[in-house]
């Protein structure tokens, strides 16, 4: 075996599983990832109309505002698909172009639930106002919270590229980042018409 | 510590070895059609809203506001986190997941709305 090969497997080593450990981890944390959202979700729905006080969600929620965070995430799960398709062809510049727009998006999606939420208080609905505000709060903050250390993370791996750490060998490390940023968008395909449509 | 020439053979083996397809024309065709999905999700909002003053007044409204989410959250799924072309293992791990995940949220569901229904004695919440 040439000191090459010996690297490359080294890179790559072999799994009872034939799979990645760090990406069957990833998967696995995902899986976890859907039941807490879904507890989430369902206490949601749970008290959806229960609320004896307003504020309520017809007198408050913006679904063009929304909608335009929603535009945001989608793109987003775009972008970093393309830069790790970038990273994979070895291709540096796009992989940090795609990525910094990916990041982008996301801020800015930060940014949009950041001013939906002081609106939102503003207009009186808070934590301990009633049950749509606890519930929502709970819900569309934890998604947040998901948001922000994904881009966290993203941003790491942004800077392990323009240091040239990615090589298409590597382009693994993207991958993993890449699927928590596509469950985060995925859980907003989900939040988006269960909670601001359907009101 | 490697010898810089002896990592670059090995990257470029193992790049070689995996064969990454080039794929970015369709996960722009799937952006496409995500971004389609969202506003048919917002017209079938509007459409409903304005017909019955609110969205859940008309019956086709939340059949239709659900297979679109589940066809965008499919999308996403398979093409984007690679489900489609990634092992069954992997497939299981997330489809586990969401079997248990949908069950978590129909049990709780039928709990509470027994509880609403069948309980006179409510707690007074705000």
């Amino acid at each position: 075996m040439t000191l090459a090969h010996a690297e490359a497997h080294a890179l790559h080593p072999e799994t009872s599983t034939g799979i990645d450990n760090r990406k069957l981890a990833i998967w696995t944390f995902i899986g976890s990832e859907c039941l807490f959202f879904a507890s989430l979700i369902s206490t949601y729905l749970v008290y959806k109309g229960k609320s004896l006080v307003g504020p309520f969600p017809r007198d408050i929620f913006e679904i063009p505002l929304v909608t335009f965070g929603t535009a945001l995430l989608l793109f987003s799960s775009l972008f970093v698909v393309l830069s790790l398709n970038a990273a994979e062809q070895g291709n540096r510049k796009k992989t940090i172009l795609w990525l910094a727009l990916t990041i982008t998006c996301g801020l800015f999606f930060i940014g949009m639930q950041v001013y939906e939420f002081s609106h939102f208080v503003h207009k009186g609905l808070t934590m301990q106002g009633n049950l749509f505000g606890a519930s929502f709060y709970t819900l569309t903050g934890f998604h947040g919270t998901h948001v922000t250390i994904g881009v966290i993370w993203l941003f790491t791996v942004f800077i392990e590229v323009l240091r040239g750490k990615v090589p298409p060998a590597k382009a693994l490390n993207l991958e993993i980042a890449a699927l928590y940023w596509h469950f985060v968008d995925v859980v907003w395909i989900v939040i988006f018409p269960v909670v601001y449509l359907m009101n | 510590m490697a010898h810089p020439h002896a990592t670059g053979d090995a990257t470029a083996a193992v790049a070689h070895e995996h064969h990454f397809p080039e794929k970015a024309g369709q996960y722009v065709r799937i952006g496409i059609i995500l971004v389609v999905l969202t506003a048919l999700e917002v017209g079938a909002y509007e459409v409903a809203h304005r017909a019955h003053g609110t969205a859940l007044g008309a019956v086709w409204f939340i059949p239709t506001i659900l297979a679109l989410s589940a066809l965008k959250f499919a999308l996403v799924a398979l093409y984007y986190m690679h489900l489609k072309w990634d092992g069954r293992l992997l497939k299981g791990v997330f489809s586990f997941s969401l079997f248990v995940a949908a069950i978590v949220i129909l049990a709780l569901m039928a709990l509470m709305f027994y509880h609403y229904a069948f309980s006179a004695t409510l707690p007074k919440v705000t």
